[in-house]
């Protein structure tokens, strides 16, 4: 399937997930992902596999929980106040090493919000959102083609590090339609000796798990999942860096923000002002790194989001406070548009920088 | 000769259960049923939060641990995932009728093709004896240390009756362990528990009276007693619905007697019983026949 096809960002989540070998999928309607709902409810009885409407996001996360328990390839999906309701279960599947796939299309909040699109769940998404000391895998996708090469992603990171993996899309990136080629190389699964199928007599039993009540039991737990996080924080970190090699201003920006801020970069570059984009593709593990390098050319970091100053804090983290950083930002379901961003390029050029 | 002996189902980790407890006789059943299938190796079971969170633990077959209630949509994902494993959940009163009650009933009403075994002993056990949503009228807890108040929290939840309502469920029976007869009959009903998921029959959910002398204040052989005397009366035995056999229950309560052969029952395990079931009663079973079918 080389040539293009025109699709929903939704749907080319749900049909990537299909591609790379997930034939379970549970899930409850919201706004502004239920695309994903229908679609693998068409397709799923077609080829062999389960879509079921859980009772809740509760049951549907858990429902995940199970499918990911018995070794296979499994995705759920939501929109942020059911995201919030899955928080525990994704918790469960950090703490028992479960490798499940979560899509959130964000939409505005906190509460029931609205159903237009946002970034304001990038601390819950980055921070872990449910209890206990954990972190996710977290892919930012900014085109329909990488919601779908995203999916194929997080399936492979899921499985390699044996944790959940989040899409962190947005109602833009869910309801845009772009062609999207699905010309992707699938590696398949890798074996699962740890999984429930049965011990057919042959082994002790495998348990998966999160409760440890010794608690020198539990913190080696904790310990030895930080250091499979030091690893996938070494290794994994992924970032799109555009026209920042010489840039004196850096805008940093992740999803439907970052596309609005590079055309932003292109008519500052007209202007005469060295602007660059560095734009975060996967924001758990940040790419700090490549953020900080950039930092001995750059004078000024802005951080561009649909969320009232989240992902800013990563950017000071990251630069380590060398640079100022600044927020350009939109919220409640508003999408900045460039003129928005090149005037807050041009304050920061006006005052040289500072 | 036979030796009675521990099943295999069951690993040698000591249980941590507490005296007079009757964990330990359900465990018990439930692995003799993996045993006398012959389904070992083929099981995967759900453990709850509660007393009985330790569970993976005393399986020998392969195990989960779910979050609080949420057993049932574990057990659905599992059972999706590889139907040809037989998956049953062991849950508490407060996991499965409270906090876990939609997951139950949506389980129920998919007639999810799993088994599950609901400890209802009118109490929150592990966290130290508080209502529970099956704590009785009157009982004494932790949070209702006046006596649980119907006008303050209502009645006490009667799950087998309510599932019963539903045209999902393959098998709703309730049984008790506070006697020989009764073990037996547990025993029973949990192995057909576990026969019905093998004949892809559907939901099957075995709800089992049980002892919590340490919350209850009571003895062991004064929980058994008081099974009997407080328990039964307002959760009468009896299978609840048993859709293979005919057995439907309904508006008018009561369950069909295990005890009564089917015969001897009015509804002869027939569905012509107009939906009604026989309302057998704890104990006795003497009204078998009398009000059910004779509604038709």
């Amino acid at each position: 399937m080389s040539d293009k096809v025109l699709m929903k960002g939704n749907e080319a989540i749900a049909e990537a997930a299909i591609m790379a070998g997930c034939r379970h999928y549970f899930g409850y309607p919201i706004t502004p992902q239920t695309e994903i709902a229908a679609y693998m409810a068409r397709r799923m009885p077609k080829i062999g596999g389960t879509f079921l409407q859980a009772e809740s996001e509760v049951a549907a996360i858990n429902m995940v929980y199970g499918a990911a328990s018995a070794g296979v390839r499994v995705m759920t999906s939501s929109s942020s106040p059911g995201i919030s309701l899955k928080s525990e279960g994704i918790s469960y599947l950090a703490g028992a090493d479960l490798p499940a796939v979560i899509v959130n299309a964000q939409r505005g909040g906190p509460g029931l919000g609205g159903i237009q699109p946002s970034q304001s769940d990038y601390f819950q998404a980055t921070r872990g959102g449910g209890h206990g000391d954990y972190h996710m895998i977290v892919l930012a996708p900014a085109s329909v083609q990488e919601m779908a090469s995203l999916t194929i992603k997080a399936f492979d990171l899921a499985d390699k590090w044996r944790t959940p993996c989040m899409i962190l899309a947005d109602g833009t990136t869910g309801q845009m339609m772009e062609p999207v080629s699905f010309d992707f190389d699938i590696a398949p699964a890798p074996e699962k000796p740890w999984a429930l199928t049965g011990t057919q007599g042959k082994r002790a039993h495998n348990i998966t798990n999160s409760l440890y009540l010794s608690p020198e039991e539990l913190e080696t737990h904790n310990f030895n999942r930080f250091k499979k996080y030091d690893e996938i924080m070494k290794t994994e970190p992924i970032a799109e860096e555009y026209k920042a090699d010489d840039a004196d201003i850096i805008l940093v920006a992740f999803g439907i923000a970052s596309r609005v801020s590079k055309n932003a970069v292109d008519e500052a570059r007209g202007a005469g002002i060295k602007a660059g984009l560095i734009r975060p593709i996967t924001l758990w593990p940040f790419p700090s790194d490549i953020l900080f390098k950039h930092t001995e050319h750059a004078r000024h970091f802005i951080s561009v989001e649909l969320s009232m100053g989240q992902l800013i804090e990563d950017v000071m983290l990251s630069t380590r406070c060398r640079r100022p950083v600044t927020l350009c930002n939109r919220a409640g379901g508003m999408i900045p548009v460039p003129s928005q961003i090149l005037q807050a390029i041009q304050n920061v050029a006006a005052n040289g920088g500072n | 000769m036979t030796v009675f002996k521990k099943p295999h189902a069951l690993t040698d980790a000591p249980f941590h259960y507490c005296p007079g407890c009757t964990h330990g006789i359900i465990h018990r059943l439930v692995a003799q049923a993996i045993d006398e299938l012959g389904i070992e190796g083929k099981t995967v079971g759900v453990a709850p939060v509660g007393c009985s969170v330790m569970a993976y633990d005393y399986f020998s077959c392969d195990m989960t641990e779910a979050a609080h209630g949420r057993a049932p949509a574990v057990a659905t994902g599992l059972k999706r995932a590889n139907p040809e494993n037989i998956v049953f959940t062991y849950q508490g009163d407060g996991d499965l009728a409270s906090i876990g009650t939609a997951e139950t009933v949506h389980a129920a009403a998919r007639n999810e093709n799993i088994t599950v075994i609901f400890i209802n002993n009118a109490i929150y056990g592990m966290t130290g004896g508080q209502m529970a949503p099956t704590s009785l009228v009157g009982q004494v807890t932790q949070t209702s240390p006046y006596g649980r108040d119907p006008a303050l929290c209502g009645y006490p939840v009667k799950i087998c009756e309510m599932l019963s309502e539903l045209e999902g469920p393959e098998y709703l029976e309730r049984v008790a362990v506070n006697s020989v007869k009764n073990v037996n009959a547990a025993y029973k009903a949990i192995k057909k528990a576990f026969q019905n998921q093998i004949e892809g029959r559907g939901f099957s959910l075995v709800e089992v009276l049980s002892a919590c002398p340490t919350n209850w204040g009571k003895t062991p052989s004064e929980s058994l007693k008081w099974i009997d005397s407080a328990m039964i009366p307002y959760y009468p035995l009896g299978v609840y619905k048993d859709r293979s056999a005919g057995i439907f229950g309904g508006k008018t309560g009561g369950a069909c007697d295990r005890s009564e052969s089917a015969e001897k029952c009015a509804c002869s395990g027939k569905a012509d019983c107009g939906g009604r079931p026989v309302n057998a009663g704890s104990s006795n079973g003497s009204d078998c026949g009398k009000n059910a079918c004779g509604a038709k």
